[in-house]
C-alpha cells in the first residue's frame, strides 16, 4: 500500500478518536477528500519541479503517534533557548508534553490546539480563524487539515504583549522506525498585540521522520509578529512547512528561516496583505551539504495599496546539496504604491552543488516599486587570500566569509540570545571555533 | 632574511615575473617602484603565497627555508605580512574580533595557548594609539564602509598587532591624504627594528619621503632593471620611468 492509500484509509481510524460532531470535523472531511483527489504533488507540477517526494512516499510511516515517551529535560535542554525565560509548547512524537512545556492563560493564551478545537471557550475564535487563510486547494495542507488535532494555539488579545518569547518545539524520539508528524498551529495577534515565536523540529535519533506542518498566523491592525524557524534537524528528518499569514492594516510580520539540517526541507511561506500600510518581511539563511535539499517557495500577495514586502534569502551549498528558491510576488491592480523587494544570493562551494532560483512577479498595478535580484557565485578567492595572509587557516577563513555573506540576515534577529545561538549552530556546522562568538 | 632567486611566475598563460633576484636583510627597508603593470603587486602576492600565481622557475627563501608549498597562513605564521592595496570587507566581524582570531591562530600554529583577554586588550589599546585609531573604529565590521584612508590605516594596525618579520606594503600610499600618509608612515617607522624588514611597493616617490628606504629597485616588465639607494627615487621622480624602459630595451 502506498503512503497516500495508507493515509486515506487511516482517516476512518482517526475518526474513532475525535469528535465527529464538532464542526471542525466537516473541515477535516472536506480536506481528506481534496487530498484523496490530488494526492502528493509530483515533479510534473511547476511548484515541485526540483523537489521530489517520491522516495519519502516509499517509506512506511506510522501515522498515529504512540503515547508520550519519557524524555528527561536534561536530555533535550540544549534545544531550548535557556539563556532567556520563554513560554514553551513542547510536543514529543506529536503528543503534548506538559512536563516540558510552560503554557499560560494569563491575559494571553499560549496553549494547545487540541484544547482550542474541543473546548467551548475557544469555539468563537476557531469558527473565525481555523483553516481560513490556509489554502484549501493545496494537497499537503489538506492532508494536515484532515488529521489536524494537535499543535500550538496562541491568542494574543488587543493591546497585549506576552511577557516573554514563545518556543514551539517538536521532538521525535524514534519510538517508531518511521514517523509522520502533522502539527497544526494557529496564532492570532489582535489589534496592537505583539509576539515573538521560535519554532524548532528536532529528531533525537536517526530514524526517519516526516513532518508536514501547517501554521496559520493572523496579524490584526498594528500587530507585530516576529517568527523564527530553526531548521537544524537530523539528516534523517524531512520537513514540509506550510505557513499562511493574513495581515491587516499597518501590521508587521517578519519570518526568519534558518535552514541548516534535515534531509529534505520545503518551506511554503505565504503572505496575504489584506489591508494598507502593511509590512511583510521574509529572511532566510540556508547552509547545507551532503545530499541535503532546502526549497523555499515564498508568496506575497499585495492586495491593497501602500504596502511593503522585503525578501532576503542567502544560501550556501556544499558537496551535493541542492537549493531551490522560488519567490512569487503578486501585485493586484488596486495595490498602488506597493514596494516589493526580493533578493536571493547564493554561494556554491562545490562543483556538484546546485541552486535553482526563480523570481516570479505578476504586477497588475502601474504605480509600484518592485525589484528582484539573484546571484550565484563562489567564495571570493581574493577575500580568502586576504584572511589566510593574516594567519587564518583556510577552513576558518572560509567560515568567516560564509558568515559575512549571511550576516545581514543574522543582524536582523531581534532576540540577542537567539542570534548568538544561531551563530553557534553555524560555527558548529562549519566545524570552526573562531575564538569569539560570531 | 628574504632571498628571491630567478623568480618566474605566471597567472594562467601570462608570464608576469620573468626572473626576479632580490635579497632583503634584517633591519633593511627596500622600495620597489615601477610603472603600472610591471609586476609589483604580483611579486608581493607571490611572496605572501597567493595560489592564483604559479611559480614556474626560481625560489623564494625565508630564513633559509624554501617557501614553495607553504600555505599563505603558514607564511603568515612564519612572519610574512602583506598590507593589501584593496583590503576585503568582512561584514559582521569586528576589527577586534578579527585580530583576536588572527593572533590566536598564529599562536595555535606555534603551539601556544590563546592570548589572555587582558593582554589582548592591552595590545589593541597600545597599537591603536600608535596609529591614532579611535576605539569606536575597532568595533566596526572589518573594512566595511571604511574610507580608503581608514582601510590603509587598519592594514598597518594589523601589521602592528601581528608584528611580522617581513612586512610588504603594497601601494599603501594610494588613496591617502597627506595627514593619513604621515600617520601610516609614522606607524611603520615606529615598528621598524633591527630584526625585521620592510618592502614598500609604490608607484610614487611621495611615500619614500616618510619611509626612507635603504635600497630602491625599479621593476619593469617582470624584471628588476635598476637598483640603487634612495637617490634613485628622486631621479625617477624627475625623469619618469621611460628612460629606464629604454635602457632595459638597449640591454
Amino acid at each position: 500500500m502506498d503512503l497516500k492509500e495508507k493515509l486515506v484509509s487511516s482517516f476512518l481510524a482517526f475518526e474513532n478518536n475525535v469528535d465527529v460532531d464538532n464542526p471542525v470535523h466537516d473541515i477535516r472531511t472536506a480536506a481528506i477528500k481534496n487530498f484523496e483527489a490530488k494526492g502528493f504533488p509530483s515533479k510534473k507540477e511547476e511548484a515541485w519541479k526540483y523537489t521530489s517526494l517520491n522516495s519519502l512516499q516509499k517509506i512506511d510511516f506510522s501515522i498515529f503517534p504512540k503515547m508520550e515517551s519519557n524524555l528527561e529535560f536534561k536530555d533535550v535542554k540544549k534545544y531550548f533557548l535557556n539563556e532567556i525565560d520563554t513560554y514553551k509548547i513542547v510536543f514529543v512524537d506529536g503528543v503534548y508534553s506538559s512536563f516540558l512545556s510552560e503554557t499560560t492563560h494569563e491575559g494571553v493564551d499560549v496553549c494547545l490546539m487540541s484544547s482550542a478545537l474541543n473546548k467551548p471557550t475557544y469555539k468563537a475564535v476557531i469558527d473565525v480563524y481555523f483553516n481560513k487563510i490556509a489554502c484549501k486547494d493545496d494537497s499537503l495542507t489538506s492532508l494536515n487539515t484532515a488529521f489536524s488535532k494537535e499543535g500550538a494555539y496562541i491568542y494574543i488579545p488587543k493591546n497585549k504583549i506576552p511577557k516573554k518569547p514563545i518556543e514551539i518545539i517538536h521532538f521525535a524520539t524514534g519510538s517508531e522506525a518511521a514517523a509522520l508528524l502533522q502539527p497544526r498551529n494557529l496564532i492570532i495577534a489582535e489589534e496592537n498585540a505583539e509576539l515573538q515565536i521560535i519554532e524548532r523540529h528536532q529528531s533525537l535519533t536517526t530514524n526517519e521522520v516526516l513532518t508536514n506542518a501547517v501554521t496559520e498566523i493572523y496579524a490584526a491592525k498594528n500587530a507585530i509578529v516576529d517568527y523564527y524557524k530553526i531548521q537544524n534537524d537530523a539528516h534523517s528528518s524531512s520537513l514540509i512547512d506550510n505557513t499562511y499569514i493574513d495581515q491587516k492594516d499597518a501590521s508587521h510580520v517578519k519570518v526568519h528561516t534558518f535552514s541548516f539540517g534535515g534531509k529534505l526541507t520545503r518551506n511554503n511561506l505565504n503572505f496575504y496583505q489584506n489591508g494598507e500600510r502593511i509590512e511583510s518581511t521574509m529572511k532566510g539563511v540556508t547552509i547545507i551539504e551532503g545530499k541535503q535539499l532546502v526549497d523555499h517557495h515564498t508568496l506575497v500577495h499585495h492586495i491593497e495599496p501602500n504596502c511593503e514586502s522585503h525578501q532576503d534569502y542567502k544560501g550556501i551549498y556544499d558537496e551535493n546539496a541542492t537549493g531551490v528558491f522560488n519567490g512569487k510576488i503578486i501585485v493586484e491592480k488596486l495595490a498602488q504604491k506597493t514596494n516589493a523587494f526580493q533578493q536571493n544570493n547564493n554561494i556554491l562551494v562545490s562543483d556538484k552543488a546546485s541552486i535553482n532560483t526563480k523570481p516570479q512577479l505578476e504586477i497588475f498595478a502601474d504605480d509600484v516599486k518592485c525589484s528582484h535580484g539573484c546571484t550565484i557565485g563562489q567564495l571570493d578567492k581574493d577575500a580568502l587570500f586576504y584572511l589566510q595572509s593574516r594567519g587564518i587557516p583556510k577552513k576558518e577563513a572560509r567560515a568567516l566569509l560564509m558568515y559575512a555573506f549571511a550576516n545581514n540576515v543574522l543582524e536582523s534577529v531581534r532576540i540577542p540570545e537567539l542570534k548568538t545561538r544561531i551563530n553557534k549552530i553555524i560555527a558548529n556546522k562549519l566545524g570552526v571555533n573562531l575564538g569569539f562568538d560570531l | 632574511m628574504l632571498k628571491i632567486n630567478n623568480l618566474h611566475a605566471r597567472v594562467e598563460d601570462k608570464e608576469i615575473l620573468k626572473g626576479i633576484n632580490l635579497t632583503v636583510n634584517a633591519g633593511e627597508v627596500h622600495a620597489i617602484m615601477g610603472p603600472n603593470g610591471s609586476g609589483k603587486s604580483t611579486l608581493a602576492s607571490v611572496i605572501a603565497g597567493k595560489e592564483d600565481f604559479e611559480v614556474t622557475e626560481g625560489e623564494v627563501i625565508l630564513d633559509e627555508e624554501n617557501l614553495e608549498d607553504v600555505s599563505p597562513e603558514d607564511r603568515a605564521h612564519k612572519g610574512v605580512f602583506l598590507s593589501f592595496q584593496y583590503p576585503v570587507e568582512i561584514p559582521g566581524v569586528s576589527v577586534t574580533n578579527f585580530m583576536k582570531t588572527a593572533i590566536n591562530e598564529s599562536r595555535k600554529a606555534k603551539g601556544l595557548e590563546d592570548m589572555p583577554a587582558k593582554d589582548m586588550l592591552k595590545l589593541i589599546r597600545e597599537k591603536s594609539e600608535l596609529l591614532e585609531i579611535d576605539r569606536k573604529f575597532l568595533s566596526r565590521s572589518l573594512n566595511e564602509g571604511f574610507s580608503g584612508g581608514e582601510k590603509k590605516r587598519n592594514e598597518i594596525f594589523q601589521m602592528a598587532m601581528l608584528e611580522p618579520k617581513l612586512a610588504i606594503l603594497d601601494e599603501t600610499d594610494s588613496g591617502l591624504d597627506i595627514d593619513a600618509l604621515r600617520v601610516v608612515a609614522n606607524g611603520v617607522n615606529k615598528l621598524k627594528t633591527k630584526d625585521n624588514a620592510v618592502i614598500v611597493i609604490t608607484h610614487y616617490q611621495r611615500l619614500l619621503e616618510y619611509i626612507v628606504p635603504d635600497f630602491i629597485h625599479v621593476l619593469h616588465d617582470g624584471k628588476i632593471v635598476k637598483s640603487g639607494t634612495k637617490e634613485l627615487a628622486l631621479e625617477l621622480e624627475e625623469k619618469g620611468y621611460d628612460w629606464l624602459k629604454n635602457e632595459a630595451v638597449v640591454k
